[in-house]
């Protein structure tokens, strides 16, 4: 264990680098969907295009050959951002496309008669969507939002190859030093698996506080 | 546009029209104005000009980018065979009626979800070669991949064998067959019809998963970017193209899935396979059931 005890301050910057990333994108990637899920269910076919557009490119490219992109090819054409803005960047996009699929996936499996209920009483659309819609879809979807969470935790860890020191980065550089790699990335994957335990379990239980049983 | 999409808004009047008009313009303006913008930040750095583009009109560097993404699609079809195979095994162990099997696979599958396959690349970079087990680059890639992926697999498999009908097991077991048979003759068949546009689309992650080449310096497509662009100091240029390839194959592995979805999982034949349901609503179309 003295590879691991020896090195908690080096590894507790990792955990907490990947703990920030994965707050931050969160948050944004989820702001990003349900605007693209919006823009993607809206009655003028030109934003519809873009919502497409937008999810049928970032579900496609690799994540990491975005972050290639954004953090080596993007300076040359003067567009710099610190290490860690550039990698939330592009974490925040790519993982907002999928939360706008999930999203979208929920706004489907509302009961078509709420939507008629509200255009009945003469809701617009915006109207609609916020009272209406939007509130009962993001219910349904707390399960599969989690889950992208999750995938987006283990998915910060590819910061590390375009140079951020996270998690995963911080238990290579300690076994570069130590040379002791069961250990280290044992220890490592634990913190993963905590990790996205956690997210598990707060998805979990706000689910059952907030779904709506039918 | 879908039937369920259209029950958010009225057919537009006069003023709705309009206002759809206005929006399509500031959608257009925007779209116009961003891509403006990119030329501008192109054109103010020089990266516009002829002979920073020339070469990729060079059969040369195409051949080049076109190796790697062979060697891509050959790292995914290797993961995808033996990932594909492990997850189905790990499925059945999952839904198996022996506890220490239903265990073994069970720990497998949550362990592996949750770790990076980053992380997993790692250890057969630094950890596995102390312990003398050196493989080649491609397995190097390949092998944490197969972990990570099968783990998705089974979750897969595990899904699309419980979301078929319990009668079906019940009735292979009803006229005789065994346990096993019942899931290869009976279960097996009808949920990977079902399951092959989920199929499909994890595929196209898998595709995705392979650009960690560029970790392991396999030279699959993102990688032969890296190692071209060092050549040629042409990065942007050189990765525009490299994601344009990326974006061809999975998009047209994306189309397929839907293609897929929409003839449930048939390609030829039946365009559909008639259901118990639709034969259903056939008899009794107003719905007499």
């Amino acid at each position: 264990m003295n590879a691991l005890t020896g090195h908690l301050s080096e590894l507790g910057h990792g955990v907490v680098t990947t703990v920030e990333l994965t707050v931050v994108t969160t948050i944004a990637a989820l702001l990003i969907g349900m605007i693209i899920a919006i823009l993607r269910i809206s009655p003028v076919p030109m934003l519809r295009g873009i919502g497409t557009v937008y999810v049928e490119v970032l579900q496609n490219l690799p994540l990491l050959a975005l972050l290639v992109l954004f953090v080596f090819a993007l300076p040359q054409i003067g567009i710099t951002f610190p290490l860690f803005t550039s990698a939330a960047i592009v974490i925040a996009c790519y993982e907002g496309a999928y939360m706008a699929e999930a999203i979208r996936a929920g706004i489907n499996t509302v009961a078509v008669g709420q939507a008629e209920a509200a255009r009945a009483i003469g809701l617009t659309f915006s109207q609609s969507l916020r009272h209406v819609i939007l509130p009962q879809a993001l219910r349904a979807v707390i399960q599969p939002i989690g889950n992208i969470c999750i995938a987006l935790l283990m998915n910060t860890s590819l910061a590390a190859a375009v140079g951020v020191v996270e998690l995963t980065q911080a238990a290579n550089n300690v076994n570069l030093i130590e040379a002791q790699p069961i250990e280290v990335f044992t220890g490592a994957g634990i913190a993963y698996m905590l990790m996205a335990l956690i997210i598990g379990f707060t998805t979990g239980r706000l689910e059952r506080k907030l779904a709506i049983v039918r | 546009m879908r039937n369920d999409q259209k029950l958010l808004f009225d057919e537009p009047g006069p003023r709705g029209r309009r206002r759809i008009k206005i929006a399509t313009i500031v959608g257009v303006i925007a779209v116009i104005a961003a891509i403006a913008l990119a030329v501008r930040q192109f054109a103010d750095h020089g990266e516009l000009a002829a002979d920073r583009w020339q070469p990729f009109s060079e059969w040369p560097i195409w051949r080049y980018l076109l190796t790697g993404l062979w060697a891509t699609v050959r790292a995914a079809a290797a993961t995808a065979v033996l990932g594909g195979a492990f997850g189905l095994l790990l499925a059945l162990g999952r839904l198996s009626r022996r506890r220490v099997l239903r265990y073994l696979a069970g720990a497998y599958v949550e362990i592996f979800r949750t770790v990076p396959a980053l992380l997993l690349i790692y250890v057969t970079l630094f950890a596995l070669p102390h312990y003398g087990l050196n493989f080649s680059l491609f397995w190097k890639l390949v092998l944490p991949l197969v972990v990570s992926n099968s783990a998705a697999f089974a979750e897969i498999f595990r899904a699309g064998i419980r979301a078929l009908d319990r009668g079906q097991s019940e009735a292979g077991l009803a006229v005789g067959l065994r346990p096993w048979q019942v899931m290869r003759l009976v279960v097996l068949p009808q949920a990977v019809l079902r399951l092959a546009p989920t199929l499909v689309s994890q595929l196209v992650g898998l595709l995705k998963d392979t650009s960690l080449g560029f970790v392991v310096s396999y030279t699959e497509l993102l990688y032969s970017g890296q190692v071209l662009s060092s050549f040629t100091h042409l990065l942007i240029q050189t990765f525009m193209m490299v994601a344009l390839l990326y974006l061809a194959v999975n998009a047209s592995l994306s189309k397929f899935a839907r293609v897929l979805q929409a003839r449930g999982g048939r390609l030829f034949g039946r365009r559909r396979a008639t259901t118990l349901g639709t034969r259903y609503r056939r008899w009794f179309p107003n719905g007499e059931v």
